[in-house]
């Protein structure tokens, strides 16, 4: 142990401080969230709530899983995460294994991976994309969440160097024993990168579980939105072209404050839940992504 | 020969095939789509009937006053929200790394990239609780300290601060993973050779550690400008309203308007395009940058 400078000390302890204070910033807002969720909607309009529930009730989680459109969406949404999940990560499998080939065992390779790639660099913006999507007759269906954007090409990258970075003997020996592309793949491959895969899982499913704006624009009717589009029109959207401008101020109140917040939390409740094993993979899974070698 | 060869390599092409289409149909097909910028677009006609007008949606776009405002918007904020996003990682990034205790270092590394996986719509949320000027927690807490509500969102004089700062506070923690991944791979012997000489904490954090994380640093940097005409569509979309249009708009919220809203197709996509083709640019030059500079591949 270092002997420690009256400066040394001094430093060490603001430091503390600060960084415990910056955690916790990142924190209150959503135990603010969880306190209003459970407190009384008069304690809330008070404005008494702070970080713990003040007259303590369940009646805006009963309110909020009462409505059947809230319902309807969480159940889009988990089908939309389930489905679209599968979909990215057979697809990210599929491409990686054969353009993390070298040239000379696969002579498309480069042209294939850069016709994958320029989709990261150049796109048709949003009216195209739209009406693409539209001509394809993908319009109000839970595909037009998740045929779109099938193809992860970030995770197809992301995998793909983590193939390359498998031993060349493993690969040789199967072929000896008589194994094909296929079976190489499935019975080589796909084990060895386990914790790759999983990492890619998990940025699959948040991504879909925090996809917004795709359902908002796609969907036609509100019965199909997934729960974060539908959280969009109530909570955040407020047409605020129809209000007087003194009044502005006071729109906070209009809506149920509570109930605001319970949807709020809900929304962010699978996040939270599977967050200590989400972050322990995304911190290796960036690493992994952004140094490489 | 060559046919054996192609054989060997047939269930490559198959593997590639099924997203070979989708990304032909839902990737391509947008960029063929962008004919319609030069187009007077009639969504009955279908785009092999509408009329063709040349540069008419481009024209018509740099006559409209919002547009070089919308422009400025997006370059201001993204490149505040650059400069910000790299210097507070960094910083954190050190200050954790003077941290001893192993739980409390691990306890302030995970509060610190949980908004980082929560959706803007969420985090929207939160915030306009938050920051609303006569219930919001943290206009109270100004009351407390003697300041009048400030109507955080709803003013062109703090909407792009509000901007910036949230967007650091939901994404510093994550960006700091990478720093301190760069810092734990600093060779220790360079810090201990320094002690022998008799070097402070604060002489090794300027010539063993920042010059360490230079790579990195260097290689963030480059990649970043990539995004300058990426001012956050997801972020601004859910804290915005017709009030703050004039400090808030950006290109990717006014093709939202002009096009999903008002209908206008052919104006919308050309705007659109002109992004594109600058942050094609711009991202192409960041990767060649990054390239020759920090030998970045990304495949």
């Amino acid at each position: 142990m270092q002997y420690m400078t009256p400066g040394r000390r001094l430093f060490v302890i603001v430091n503390y401080a600060f960084l415990i204070l910056l955690s916790l910033l990142c924190l209150l807002p959503l135990i603010h969230v969880l306190a209003l969720s459970f407190s009384s909607s008069a304690a809330a309009t008070a404005g008494y709530v702070k970080f713990w529930p003040v007259e303590f009730t369940t009646n805006s989680y009963q309110f909020v899983l009462k409505k059947p459109e809230f319902l309807a969406s969480v159940w889009v949404s988990v089908k939309r995460v389930v489905l679209g999940t599968l979909v990215n990560m057979v697809l990210t499998v599929l491409l990686a294994y054969p353009l993390s080939k070298e040239v000379k065992a696969f002579r498309m390779r480069t042209i294939y991976v850069w016709f994958f790639f320029l989709t990261m660099l150049f796109g048709g913006g949003l009216i195209p994309w739209y009406m693409v999507i539209k001509e394809t007759g993908l319009l109000n269906t839970i595909w037009a969440l998740i045929i779109p954007g099938a193809v992860p090409v970030f995770n197809v990258i992301l995998l793909l160097n983590f193939f390359r970075g498998l031993p060349k003997e493993l690969e040789e020996a199967s072929f000896i024993d008589g194994a094909g592309h296929w079976t190489t793949m499935w019975k080589i491959f796909v084990p060895l990168s386990l914790p790759a895969l999983a990492t890619i899982t998990l940025f699959a499913m948040v991504g879909h579980w925090n996809s917004w704006f795709d359902g908002l624009i796609l969907m036609n009717s509100p019965d199909n939105y997934p729960l974060q589009s539908y959280l969009q029109t109530v909570v955040i959207r407020r047409d605020l072209s129809l209000v007087s401008q003194s009044s502005l101020a006071d729109l906070a109140n209009v809506s149920d404050r509570t109930s605001k917040a319970a949807q709020i939390f809900m929304g962010a409740l699978p996040i939270l839940l599977v967050y200590p094993f989400l972050q322990r993979f995304f911190m290796k899974g960036i690493v992994l992504g952004s140094v490489k070698e | 020969m060559a046919t054996k060869k192609w054989r060997r390599e047939l269930p490559l092409h198959l593997m590639v095939i099924p997203g070979l289409i989708l990304v032909l149909i839902y990737h391509y097909g947008p960029m063929a789509g962008i004919t319609i910028a030069f187009q007077k677009f009639i969504p009955a006609k279908g785009f092999f009937d509408s009329k063709w007008i040349g540069l008419e949606n481009f024209r018509y776009v740099m006559s409209l006053p919002d547009t070089w405002q919308i422009l400025w918007n997006t370059v201001y904020i993204a490149v505040m929200k650059i400069v910000a996003g790299l210097v507070v990682p960094i910083t954190v990034s050190l200050l954790i790394n003077e941290m001893g205790k192993a739980l409390i270092k691990r306890s302030v590394q995970t509060l610190i990239y949980l908004p980082h996986f929560l959706s803007w719509v969420i985090l929207g949320g939160i915030l306009i609780d938050l920051l609303s000027p006569s219930q919001g927690i943290v206009n109270q807490f100004l009351g407390y300290l003697g300041i009048e509500p400030i109507y955080f969102l709803g003013l062109d004089a703090w909407f792009p601060y509000t901007l910036v700062i949230s967007d650091v506070w939901k994404e510093f923690g994550f960006s700091t993973i990478v720093y301190l991944a760069a810092l734990t791979s600093i060779n220790p012997t360079f810090y201990e050779a320094a002690i022998v000489d008799g070097a402070s904490r604060w002489k090794q954090t300027l010539y063993i550690t920042l010059p360490g994380m230079m790579p990195i640093i260097i290689l963030l940097t480059t990649l970043s400008l990539g995004n300058v005409l990426n001012a956050g569509f997801d972020q601004v979309f859910n804290l915005y309203s017709p009030q703050v249009y004039k400090s808030g708009d950006i290109i990717d919220t006014f093709v939202y308007r002009i096009g999903l809203v008002d209908a206008q197709y052919g104006v919308a996509t050309a705007v659109g395009l002109f992004k594109s083709v600058v942050s094609f640019f711009m991202i192409t030059i960041s990767y060649y940058l990054a390239y020759r500079l920090a030998n970045y591949r990304i495949f």
